[in-house]
């Protein structure tokens, strides 16, 4: 269970890449845990179906915080119909760690808000 | 004195995994031998439905499951037996005190007072029961070092007063709070409301005497007090039992049914439709000689000992906070904390690959974490097996979190 705070999580947690707010954003979303008192907030820009620009903020434990940071990286210059499908095992892949089931559902935070702020985006659309 | 590593032996989870370290005994305890033993017994010796068989083996479960009323009854000095009902948990506890006398008494502009401190089911149901009859619910607030503010519980009881419900010990704090001295006060400003204590954590951890308290209500659980999960009992007054209505209808809780009416039995029969957890409840009373044999007293000490241990230890720790009052003696043996470096989750998974459980998250008491305007906290807590060794090994699992969160 040690390797569970492999090091490439741990940087990613102190060091979360694309933190911060989008100034031009056109999709957006927000979700918690409450039973853990985590929460995340994501800002994307999509032209064309492709995810432009991406950028998170939210507190949260190792596992959430680095998902949304790992998460964030891999989606640019994707199309969103590749996204839709991504799920537990994509980003289990991405983390390179097997989790509990209670643990699942910090690293599935930061895929539910990305689908969340995609959804809200197609919805615009209608 | 207790002997904590004795008393470990009597446990087989901890005598088949010898490095376990449970720290979370505030969810639920361990069971015994002993405690294992009499709800198998049941299962073994007299499997049969109670109150109805003529034959041998009904009498014996009958009896065995009546004993343990006698049982409850001695050991937090309820009047009688009867005043004794045997219900899930404490949850259910309380939400049969809502259902059987708070949507009858309860009306609108009355109001129902409860604490900051309570666990989800002494605030939730409440809050759900003034919403539906409009009522007006009440929050006492907590001081700056974890304890009750008393002044301010005082100044929010009126004539409209209904119910006044809180906990005996805060699941999270570990704060003692003095209910006799509460009760007599709300009693004095208000003699016509009702007083529920929440006693899940008070029962497992110090001698309780309902009588001398001096409460309406007092509701805990089994499972916290080395018993079987789903056991739970209700104490009232036996005269407001008996005015409240039944709690659900069925087999058990009748004297006679006809087409266009029913008659109820006395309490407690009347509050306990349906076949109960029979094995449960017979466990429970196995767990009860095992807490008394040991001592109440002696309980409450060695808890005493444990935590200002651990909190002398878990002080010294830079960077972590623990919450609630400073002082062992005005404490349960549960502490909360949190870690500058880490996550309450982070915190609780890294113990456990060093087999240590401690509890992480809104421990059910999620107004009281937004009032401490925290997330979530890391909690560890103790009970009669808990041992210095126990407390050594969680300082150095929090070392360990240290290192890989610096």
């Amino acid at each position: 269970m040690d390797d569970f705070y492999k090091e490439q999580i741990l940087d990613h947690y102190k060091h979360p890449r694309n933190f911060g707010k989008l100034s031009k954003a056109n999709a957006i979303a927000f979700d918690n845990l409450v039973s853990c008192g985590d929460k995340l907030s994501m800002e994307l820009i999509i032209i064309d179906n492709i995810v432009k620009d991406i950028k998170f903020e939210g507190t949260g434990c190792a596992i959430s915080m680095a998902s949304a940071s790992m998460l964030t990286g891999f989606v640019k210059e994707k199309n969103i119909s590749v996204l839709k499908s991504f799920g537990k095992d994509d980003i289990l892949k991405l983390l390179q760690i097997e989790l509990s089931a209670t643990r699942l559902k910090c690293a599935m935070l930061s895929v539910e808000v990305l689908k969340k702020a995609i959804n809200s985006r197609e919805n615009d659309h209608c | 004195m207790l002997s904590s590593q004795k008393i470990k032996t009597d446990f087989p989870i901890l005598k088949k995994q010898n490095n376990l370290i449970y720290l979370d005994s505030t969810a639920t305890s361990l069971k015994p031998q002993s405690v294992i033993n009499k709800e198998n017994e049941y299962y073994e010796k007299y499997c049969a439905n109670i109150f109805r068989g003529i034959y041998k083996i009904s009498e014996i479960a009958t009896q065995e499951y009546e004993n343990v009323r006698i049982k409850v009854a001695e050991f937090i000095n309820a009047k009688n037996a009867q005043e004794i009902v045997f219900v899930r948990n404490a949850t259910e506890s309380i939400n049969l005190i809502m259902s059987s006398w708070g949507v009858d008494n309860v009306c609108k502009n009355d109001e129902v007072v409860t604490t900051i401190m309570e666990h989800h089911a002494n605030f939730v149901t409440w809050q759900e029961l003034c919403k539906t009859k409009k009522a007006k619910f009440k929050i006492v607030p907590i001081t700056d070092d974890g304890k009750l503010d008393e002044k301010k519980l005082l100044n929010l009881i009126n004539h409209k007063t209904k119910l006044v419900a809180f906990t005996h010990i805060s699941n999270v704090l570990g704060t003692i709070n003095p209910v006799k001295k509460l009760i007599k006060a709300i009693k004095t400003k208000n003699p016509q409301c009702l007083i529920l204590i929440d006693g899940a954590q008070s029962v497992p951890h110090m001698p309780v005497d309902v009588q001398d308290l001096g409460g309406d209500f007092y509701v805990f659980s089994s499972h916290k007090m080395l018993g079987p999960t789903g056991v739970g009992v209700l104490w009232g007054k036996y005269k407001l039992l008996e005015q409240m209505k039944p709690y659900q209808f069925g087999g058990d809780m009748i004297s006679a049914v006809y087409e266009d009416n029913s008659e109820y039995k006395k309490p407690p029969q009347k509050f306990e439709a349906g076949t109960p957890h029979i094995a449960g409840v017979i466990g429970f009373g196995a767990a009860i000689d095992y807490l008394k044999k040991l001592g109440m007293e002696n309980i409450r000490q060695h808890e005493i000992e444990i935590t200002d241990y651990a909190l002398e230890q878990l002080t010294k720790i830079k960077g972590l906070k623990i919450y609630g009052p400073t002082k062992a003696q005005d404490r349960c043996g549960v502490i909360a904390f949190t870690m500058t470096e880490a996550h309450a989750h982070d915190i609780a998974q890294i113990l456990d690959s060093n087999n240590i459980c401690v509890r992480s998250g809104h421990h059910c008491a999620m107004p009281l974490h937004i009032n401490l305007n925290i997330a979530s906290t890391a909690r560890a807590s103790f009970y009669i097996y808990t041992t210095k060794s126990d407390i050594d090994a969680l300082v150095k699992g929090l070392e360990k979190v240290k290192k890989i969160f610096s």
